[in-house]
């Protein structure tokens, strides 16, 4: 089966999620439509003197000693291997396309880099200096390879035995859903016909921390943690960092059906374009998240009126609800204030580098139990931002199609689609 | 493959200059070495440069690291020399592609919080008070990896799309691979691919100290290291180069400098062996014109045991292969290498010339050059080979 621009028709086959609400689709699925929340205080390192002390992160995976890479691998690997066992696709060890997967910068952290100092002195560094570290490094060859780019990637790549160079990316916040549409593009060109997208994002630690909160980034409102995340609500002051893994098994309609597996929905459309306004600030025409997501409409052979549902990318800051608001409605026209759009991350946080492809597998689970999570938290509504957010409830919906919008910093900006079934190819 | 992808335009920023001619000077006798001691080890630092040129606004270079200012210069160069600088409709249309690292740290605020650590009652505590009060507010910025993309969009106007490869070395040709595909399918017409590095970075070189992997003086050239220790001179270097279906520039009458026909990449776990098999099924697939000898310009960073196993591989397929490792002249850009390498081979085929040796192990060319590939080893990962020709 081939689209309206004879490109491949491509299918999701197998889901895998991993939030603060638990392990796996089924826990999280059942919390997110019930309006749990992930968010709680910190206790993984102490929070003395930070202004934000609540987040989302992922603790009851043990890794120890905790490094982000190495939570980033745990977290990739259960969605991977939960993603591929209900795909059914491959054999263990030998997943039949490539891996791309949007992971998290990396650099050598705090207690590595301590344990590095501490061995300096112990070998008579009198002050502890980069030239007295890089002397005495040669002992700690095991930290080479765990703060590499490539380690993540590589490790996946070797545990499920995808095929190729795999692709490790970054579009910030957006980085989930560009995997996904960077896999797209492949599969469309006829690269492969199946293809391992993953992201994950374990980087809970106090610098990174301490760097969003240095760019007033995050919400402060630390009394009740729950309660912290409030997008489109008035009193919104920041978003709440969180972390998460995702994976999906895409493949072309044709591959899929050939070996008789399930499909889950269709990945109809992406769209994507930069905006070279600002660092952190999007142009405040809105061209770049309007063109972004018109891009997808166009690309999944949609209209506006097409769509029954968006996942909002919805972070709680005021600069990304408030543009997201505008865009939206400047593409949806006079149907937006009814066009139900709920954000995820009201319950699990800002999983950053994960959170295009966690609200990806989230959106595939609205159109399968034609379900719409909830936006909690909603009990000031913004009145300039005029949307039905699905406040607080679930709610049951018929859906044919589904939005789910993406916004990173640097000017980053991407949409998918996915369809219960395949777009009419005109 | 429906349309020819085609290089028209090239930005180079190393040790050995900025522009397309002072990388040109490649072709006619190997440079003066450029590699000085940093800290315990030697880099090839990057020539002076007047980023006033190509990033206009202090405010900009502010908000940068100097593997930013690097990249952003570098892509500008690319757009300069493609004739499509603020031409703002193409570029509007423009896909983009960097492969990037991160970073970079504030070396004395790292070692003065180490220092303050050792005695601390509360580490963590400590740690956080420094870390609040030591922390650039716009450090974050300057670090993440997407934002050198989102520099080249703010400063050149760079706004299609934009995708940031991370992943050492490997990501560099996984970044060309892509836009090379994305072009040749009609995915895009016209984009802007590449990389940057800054050597003089304490905090990264720590990361490859762990693995020993990096080269103390004397300076001895990429193919001559393992007969002592081996070992990676790590180089500043900015390398982009613009892509474009040869009928998109054809019709804007673009100065086409040479075709990318085909990039391979494949990942092995580096047993005994693998690496060797990994090159060898790459080089299989790649389209060659029967020539006399090959033309092989390598991103062999020196460090053992890769650099000798690469060398014995390009041996085995032709005992007179023209080999030359550019880390020999402007050291290992990691992420840029493979750009940076892509580029010099258009260079060198626009000309219809190969290098001159860099040292006295490589051998001489001295036929037309028709095809050059570019051969790249990751230092821990991955393998890919590229395949460029005369346009």
């Amino acid at each position: 089966m081939r689209d309206h621009l004879d490109r491949p028709v491509l299918v999701v086959t197998g889901l895998g999620v991993v939030t603060s609400l638990g392990a796996g689709k089924k826990d999280n699925w059942a919390k997110l439509t019930q309006g749990v929340s992930g968010i709680h205080r910190i206790t993984r390192f102490p929070v003395d003197g930070l202004r934000t002390t609540i987040s989302g992160s992922v603790d009851f995976i043990d890794v120890k000693p905790f490094t982000a890479t190495d939570l980033s691998f745990a977290m990739a690997e259960l969605a991977a291997d939960e993603a591929i066992r209900q795909s059914g696709i491959g054999a263990p060890k030998d997943f039949p396309g490539p891996l791309v997967l949007a992971a998290p910068p990396v650099e050598v952290e705090w207690p590595q880099r301590e344990d590095v100092a501490a061995l300096a002195k112990e070998n008579g560094a009198q002050e502890i200096t980069y030239d007295g570290m890089m002397k005495v490094a040669r002992q700690r060859p095991s930290y080479h390879a765990m703060f590499l780019f490539a380690y993540v990637a590589e490790r996946m790549s070797e545990r499920f035995g995808t095929k190729g160079s795999p692709i490790s990316l970054s579009t910030a916040c957006a980085s989930g859903a560009t995997a996904l549409q960077t896999a797209a593009d492949a599969l469309r060109r006829g690269d492969c016909e199946a293809a391992l997208v993953a992201a994950s994002d374990g980087s809970i630690h106090a610098e990174a921390l301490i760097r969003f909160s240095l760019l007033s980034a995050l919400s402060t409102q630390n009394e009740i943690p729950e309660e912290a995340s409030k997008p489109f609500s008035k009193n919104r002051d920041g978003f709440v960092m969180a972390e998460g893994g995702a994976a999906l098994v895409v493949e072309t309609y044709a591959h899929a059906k050939s070996r008789g597996a399930k499909i889950l929905g269709f990945l109809a459309g992406c769209g994507e374009q930069a905006d070279g306004f600002h660092r952190t600030r999007s142009n405040p025409n809105g061209f770049a998240i309007i063109g972004t997501m018109k891009r997808a409409l166009a690309d999944a052979n949609l209209q506006p009126d097409d769509i029954g549902y968006i996942n909002a990318h919805g972070t709680s800051t005021p600069e990304n609800d408030k543009m997201e608001y505008l865009a939206s409605a400047s593409v949806f026209g006079e149907r937006m204030p009814n066009l139900p759009i709920s954000s995820n991350k009201s319950m699990i946080g800002h999983t950053l580098t994960a959170a295009g492809a966690v609200e990806a597998v989230f959106s595939l689970l609205t159109l399968e139990h034609q379900l719409l999570p909830p936006t909690i938290n909603y009990r000031n509504p913004d009145p300039a931002l005029p949307l039905d957010v699905v406040p607080n409830v679930a709610r049951s919906a018929q859906i044919h199609a589904v939005m789910s919008n993406s916004f990173g910093f640097g000017g980053q900006n991407a949409s998918l689609i996915f369809t219960r079934e395949p777009v009419a190819a005109k | 493959m429906k349309h020819d992808v085609v290089i028209t335009g090239i930005g180079l920023l190393s040790s050995l200059g900025e522009g397309v001619e002072a990388h040109a000077e490649l072709l006619n006798a190997a440079p003066a070495n450029t590699a000085q001691p940093h800290g315990p080890f030697l880099i090839h630092p990057l020539c002076d440069v007047d980023f006033d040129r190509q990033i206009p606004k202090k405010g900009d270079q502010r908000q940068m690291e100097a593997w930013q200012r690097i990249g952003v210069y570098a892509a500008g160069l690319a757009l300069d020399d493609a004739g499509i600088k603020g031409n703002n409709d193409l570029l509007s249309q423009t896909h983009m592609i960097v492969a990037a690292g991160g970073g970079e740290r504030d070396e004395a605020v790292d070692a003065s919080v180490l220092e303050g650590l050792q005695t601390a009652d509360n580490k963590g505590a400590y740690l956080n008070e420094r870390l609040m009060n030591d922390l650039r507010p716009t450090l974050f910025l300057a670090q993440l990896s997407n934002l050198l993309a989102g520099n080249i969009s703010i400063v050149h106007g760079v706004t299609g799309t934009s995708r940031t490869f991370m992943g050492e070395e490997l990501c560099g040709v996984d970044a060309l691979r892509t836009l090379q595909a994305r072009i040749a399918h009609g995915q895009a017409e016209i984009g802007l691919v590449g990389g940057a590095f800054n050597a003089a970075r304490k905090d990264l070189m720590l990361n490859y100290a762990f693995e020993d992997l990096l080269l103390s003086a004397p300076f001895a050239p990429v193919w001559s290291r393992n007969e002592r220790h081996g070992g990676m001179a790590m180089g500043s270097a900015g390398a982009f180069l613009v892509l474009e279906s040869r009928d998109h520039a054809e019709k804007r009458g673009a100065n086409i400098r040479a075709k990318l026909t085909q990039v391979e990449t494949d990942r092995c776990s580096r047993n005994v062996g693998e690496m060797e098999n990994s090159l060898k099924s790459l080089f299989e697939k790649l389209a060659l014109q029967p020539e006399k000898n090959l033309a092989v310009l390598s991103c062999a960073n020196g460090a053992a045991p890769i650099t000798e196993q690469e060398e014995n591989f390009w041996q085995s397929v032709d005992e007179n292969v023209a080999l030359r490792a550019i880390g020999t002249v402007a050291g290992h850009s990691f992420e840029a290498q493979a750009p940076f390498a892509c580029a010099l081979a258009a260079l060198a085929l626009d000309a219809q010339k190969f290098f001159a040796p860099f040292e006295a192990k490589e051998k001489t060319f001295s036929q037309n050059l028709g095809q050059v590939i570019v051969s790249c080893c990751g230092h821990w990962r991955g393998e890919g080979l590229m395949l460029l020709e005369k346009a």
